[in-house]
């Protein structure tokens, strides 16, 4: 009964298409609110922290380096205390996106790790989720930079 | 047809035994989370923490296999070398939490891997191995940690990701079971041992999908082998396919004129309570078929209420390479029939 390559490839198709249709979809309507809901609080905490710096007398372009430090901070706290997960499964990328989103994905793999020692543990694979983004970002950034001296001009 | 002195094996893929084995004792030992599901009653230790006073997860996931292997020893009053041969398996890489655990139990063992359908993988070894006139007392034990399955397979268990409802939840506990040529208990009649199939799924995050064509074509393949119906067994469990997968099965083969009523039952969904327990489709890992079958369907043996168990156990058999890799999850699955009469 073997089957020729032609005859399995078409088994897979018809058993992927049978597949979908009892596939549960994700609740997308109340993923999109959540999602909103998630980032806008995180967001509307990150501009009250803003606000508050601002009243402390700095000016408002300098106060976003001391904002995202605090963002950073609160992110990388709830994820030490074991909450920033569950915030992750309600909010998804309105969770994910943010500056503390970011912290999250570095600090959960640095506790993770840590059994596998601080340096090739912790140190080592502490980067494994953020990596990407550090590398495509730095990447985008260079291009997209390089672009607007080409067309615009130093 | 047949040549040689292979008198026991039968049709397609099946072996019988002719002096079934006896399941005379199993224990089983769960996470906090399992014992706050539907079963938790029904095991016999749940653990107050994940961690088990261990300093890692791949720690506590080797304690739970030697939890289960000492006690179920205890409950038969046998030390480690009364046992003619231990069989372990897990999910960790070269299945570590067996070879460890077994640093410490004096009896020849065999390691098994066959992801979520190791019981099963090992019940049916157990038994031919028993049958077979190889041994009296044979020891099968498997395990999961949702903890160490998540590190492995996924992401770190901190970071905050959303999990589609086809995502399965690896269950944190280990079951044993004591196979013997005598003594009372259900026993062990025959056994389908499933091939490797592989329908092109590629999300790890809807094992459901990849293991349903497998458990339907071993359980198709176990009917035809004995000339059975599904109503010639009281249950049958699949472990574990969740909710996605069951739904499949049963779609598969309704096809093939084959229909699964209300016997068919899957135990990633016996041990959640999908409802309050944020699980997704179910449970899954080693751990989950065997702690169901442990602790809850051998005590329904023992109460009476079960006679007849054809036990399916499915695996996807994937790493986490081969899903980078963009490879699809073939899987297994290997079903053992387990009766009273």
């Amino acid at each position: 009964m073997a089957q020729t390559k032609e005859q399995q490839k078409r088994a897979q198709e018809e058993y992927q298409r049978l597949a979908r249709r009892h596939r549960p979809r994700p609740p997308l309507l109340r993923n999109a609110l959540l999602a909103f809901l998630v980032g806008g609080a995180i967001s509307a905490a990150g501009q009250g922290v803003l606000n508050f710096f601002v009243a402390q007398g700095l000016p408002p372009d300098k106060a976003g380096g001391p904002t995202a430090g605090v963002m950073v901070f609160l992110g990388a706290f709830l994820t030490a205390l074991g909450v920033y997960d569950k915030i992750g499964q309600v909010g998804g990328a309105g969770s994910a996106i943010p500056i503390t989103g970011f912290a999250n994905s570095i600090v959960a793999a640095a506790i993770e790790f840590k059994t596998e020692g601080f340096v090739m543990g912790m140190a080592a694979r502490m980067y494994q989720i953020a990596g990407p983004v550090i590398t495509y970002g730095v990447t985008s950034a260079i291009v997209v930079g390089l672009l607007r001296f080409l067309i615009a001009g130093g | 047809m047949r040549r040689g002195v292979a008198v026991k094996r039968i049709g397609k893929q099946s072996v019988k035994f002719t002096s079934p084995p006896v399941i005379t004792n199993t224990f089983s030992i769960v996470g906090p989370m399992e014992g706050q599901g539907p079963l938790g009653q029904r095991f016999d230790t749940v653990l107050e923490d994940t961690f088990y006073g261990e300093q890692t997860w791949e720690k506590t996931e080797c304690k739970l296999l030697r939890e289960a292997i000492f006690n179920v020893l205890n409950r038969a009053q046998l030390q480690p070398t009364d046992l003619d041969f231990i069989l372990a398996g897990d999910l960790l890489d070269q299945i570590v939490s067996s070879n460890f655990a077994l640093r410490e139990v004096e009896a020849p063992f065999l390691g098994l891997y066959g992801a979520c359908s190791t019981l099963a993988e090992g019940l049916a070894t157990g038994a031919m191995l028993v049958d077979g006139g190889f041994a009296d007392r044979v020891l099968v034990v498997t395990g999961s940690h949702h903890d160490t399955a998540e590190r492995q397979y996924r992401f770190p268990t901190e970071l905050g990701v959303q999990r589609p409802p086809t995502a399965q939840w690896t269950v944190t506990g280990a079951g044993s079971c004591l196979l013997q040529s005598q003594g009372k208990g259900p026993r062990v009649t025959c056994a389908t041992l499933g091939r490797v199939i592989d329908l092109g799924s590629k999300d790890p995050n809807d094992m459901g999908t990849a293991m349903a064509p497998a458990a339907a074509d071993t359980i198709r393949q176990h009917l035809r082998d004995f000339a059975k119906r599904p109503e010639d067994y009281d249950l049958i469990m699949t472990g574990d396919l969740g909710a996605v997968g069951v739904e499949l099965v049963r779609v598969i083969l309704r096809k093939d004129g084959i229909e699964l009523g209300q016997q068919f039952q899957d135990g990633g969904l016996l041990i959640f309570d999908r409802e309050q327990q944020d699980v997704h489709a179910g449970g899954s890992g080693c751990g989950c078929s065997a702690v169901v079958f442990a602790g809850h369907l051998f005590k329904l043996f023992a109460e009476g209420k079960l006679r007849r168990l054809l036990l399916a156990g499915t695996g996807a058999l994937l790493s986490p390479l081969t899903y980078q890799q963009a490879e699809s999850i073939p899987s297994v699955c290997h079903a053992v029939a387990i009766e009273v009469y």
